[in-house]
């Protein structure tokens, strides 16, 4: 609006040349524009309206508006506090085997919509024992509840390990020694090896018994560590993505860092060996503010990155075990193409979106704080 | 390490010398092991015959070597029992048909969006921004109803029009020719070519176009190399998409073929076999543009 009050105002032959651009910008630009707009824009305000609806794949009744029923199914929680059971005869606490106080089952409350409508339609997802009470937590979509844990939990490791690996590689190919295109090329082969691939091999690596991975650790600590059960033990397999997440993508971080050094003018660095700094020093006051930007374009990226893990956990774990690897995207995928529930899944993505939003805009903002001071 | 001892003699100066600058190899050399391993391992194992030797060979070092019982027989039975030959061939169609579109029509709107001057070109500037945040993924399922009612032309028989992208080659192909990312690249680069060069070639009376391939194409190598090597290593390591729109054998990309080795009774040799296979045209295509690469990724990593 702004630019073509602009234009009006503006020198006769200047507006001419506006004009002809006018035809030429939109002559050129038009068809990335286009397919932009039908592939990617219209899809993605299309589903904001089918979360709102009960549209499927392939339906033989026609799509009706539902209002916030898939959000309801999605986010809604409950606490439900418990009460740990007394023995009738005695008048005492009731213990199991174990000495372990025993409580109602959640499923009489979630199961029993006459008495106990508030619950209904939500299943336990953890509990909390707080002194003799236990509350259980309630979702309407604990696997849900759990992706969205397990992809902050992936995000909060990688980030930092991401970017750590990424600066050390950068730090090791940068000391003008001989070969280091080689060494830097090296590093970068499993960003562009296909992920698919890559969770392939890394399965297969992570076997329980006749794995690498654990060959190699028992080497190296002869024999002292047993073998870990990478992909089957709950507690373990999303460390066993992570690892493999971080290993084949921290070359892409070296890169953008490599660039990031040499911008570095030299000469702050010879200054610095004047003043008789050391090789700390010098990293920790010419280095790393000379990498800020860097930096914090790296953290964007990885950041976007980690909410979108999902091939490896589909090759390698199919999500398990016991949901431990599940992820949002995963869930999304799950519903929508397996379940064929497009608008659950568009649900799950414009929550998805939201997330994304919110997490870049706190980086911007403590990005930008960050200048200011 | 840089104090000498009055005491040692030039000999050992030198000795000292060669051995400072080896122990400085130690780490790169370490982390070379590091992030090559999975992949040594595959090339490897893809010529061992039998699992039970693969598995053997997982005590030792020999698990990165191709010794023992070695042979092609792995890549034989990949070729002659598996669809590979076809699926190759629907990745490279696949893949060179994205890469030319995407840097025509990319370039294209970046150059119209740097530099031109037209009313709106900063309102749909601000838009392909905006898009960059919108994961991939967010967008998938309304993608996956669009195509499936989207009008298909076809000239087999007279003109057919028939209803749906799927199982077509273009459903792989139209909806990643447009990329905000590569426009985006493409921006960066161009803003930062003088002025200069598209007004003295106005002023000689050439058109916008004739500037856009005459004067500017030439110089922007990089950006065109870096565009042309993200969006390769896109299309061609697709997996999920082919997935879901694909469902015959005659049109799977070599991502999907993979789960043919996946039945019963996996033969590991041949699994690492078809990974090698698919993953060296993505490496030979890295290194042969990886300059460019560096390059050009290093302007746009700094600014973004």
């Amino acid at each position: 609006m702004a630019t073509a009050q602009l234009t009006k105002s503006a020198t006769s032959p200047m507006e001419k040349q506006e004009k002809s651009d006018l035809v030429y910008g939109l002559s050129m630009g038009s068809p990335a524009f286009l397919l932009l707009l039908i592939f990617l824009i219209g899809p993605f305000f299309a589903g904001f309206w089918f979360s709102f609806t009960n549209q499927r794949l392939i339906s033989a009744n026609p799509t009706e508006f539902v209002g916030a029923r898939n959000y309801l199914r999605l986010v809604r929680m409950g606490v439900l506090p418990l009460e740990p059971l007394i023995d009738e005869s005695t008048g005492q606490l009731q213990r199991d085997e174990q000495g372990q106080l025993v409580y109602e089952r959640s499923r009489t409350y979630t199961r029993d919509e006459e008495k106990y409508p508030q619950y209904a339609g939500l299943t336990e997802w953890f509990t909390l024992d707080l002194g003799p009470t236990r509350y259980v937590v309630l979702a309407a979509d604990p696997i849900f509840m759990r992706s969205l844990v397990n992809n902050f939990f992936f995000a909060i490791v990688v980030i930092p390990l991401q970017t750590a690996i990424g600066l050390l590689l950068a730090l090791v190919v940068t000391q003008k020694l001989r070969g280091e295109n080689f060494f830097r090329t090296m590093y970068f082969a499993p960003v562009v090896t296909s992920m698919v691939v890559v969770a392939t091999v890394w399965r297969y690596l992570y076997d329980v018994n006749n794995g690498l991975v654990n060959a190699m650790i028992q080497a190296a600590s002869f024999g002292l560590i047993q073998p870990v059960n990478w992909l089957g033990d709950p507690g373990v397999a999303m460390w066993a993505i992570i690892i493999m997440s971080v290993w084949q993508g921290a070359g892409f971080q070296m890169m953008l860092f490599v660039a990031g050094l040499q911008q570095i003018p030299e000469e702050r660095y010879e200054a610095a060996s004047i003043d008789g700094a050391n090789a700390w020093q010098k990293f920790l006051y010419i280095t790393l503010p000379g990498l800020r930007n860097v930096m914090v374009f790296n953290f964007i990226i990885i950041t976007i990155a980690a909410f979108q893990l999902f091939d490896q956990v589909l090759v390698m774990t199919n999500g398990g075990p016991d949901n431990a690897t599940s992820t949002v995207v995963f869930h999304m995928f799950k519903n929508g193409f397996r379940e064929q529930d497009i608008a659950y899944a568009s649900t799950i993505a414009v929550v998805f979106f939201l997330i994304i939003l919110f997490i870049n805009y706190l980086q911007r903002r403590v990005t930008k704080t960050g200048e200011t001071v | 390490m840089t104090t000498i001892q009055p005491t040692i003699s030039p000999a050992s100066k030198e000795t000292r010398k060669v051995i400072t600058a080896a122990l400085k190899y130690i780490p790169l050399l370490f982390l070379l092991f590091f992030f090559t391993f999975p992949l040594l391992f595959m090339i490897a194992s893809s010529f061992k015959g039998s699992n039970q030797q693969i598995f053997a060979d997982l005590r030792s070092f020999r698990a990165f070597l191709p010794v023992g019982d070695v042979s092609l027989d792995n890549f034989k039975f990949v070729f002659e029992n598996s669809n590979f030959p076809r699926y190759l061939l629907n990745s490279v169609i696949i893949s060179a048909i994205t890469i030319l579109l995407s840097i025509i029509i990319n370039s294209l709107a970046a150059y119209a969006l740097s530099r031109l001057k037209w009313p709106g070109q900063k309102l749909i500037l601000a838009i392909i921004i905006a898009t960059l945040i919108i994961p991939g993924q967010a967008t998938l399922m309304p993608l996956l109803l669009l195509v499936a009612n989207l009008p298909s032309i076809s000239f087999a028989e007279g003109l057919t029009i028939t209803k749906g992208w799927l199982d077509t080659y273009h459903v792989m192909i139209v909806p990643f020719v447009a990329s905000a990312f590569s426009i985006f690249l493409f921006y960066q680069f161009f803003l930062e070519l003088p002025k200069d060069l598209d007004e003295a070639a106005m002023v000689d009376g050439a058109t916008r176009f004739q500037i856009f391939y005459k004067i500017i194409v030439p110089i922007s190598g990089p950006v065109f190399a870096t565009v042309a090597i993200l969006t390769f290593i896109a299309s061609w390591n697709t997996f999920l998409w082919p997935i879901m729109t694909i469902q015959s054998d005659e049109l799977r990309p070599v991502m999907v073929g993979l789960q043919f080795f996946f039945q019963q009774n996996v033969q590991w040799g041949q699994v690492m076999a078809y990974s090698t296979l698919i993953t060296i045209p993505v490496l030979l295509f890295f290194f042969i543009f990886q300059n460019a690469f560096v390059k050009s990724i290093a302007t746009t990593g700094i600014k973004g």
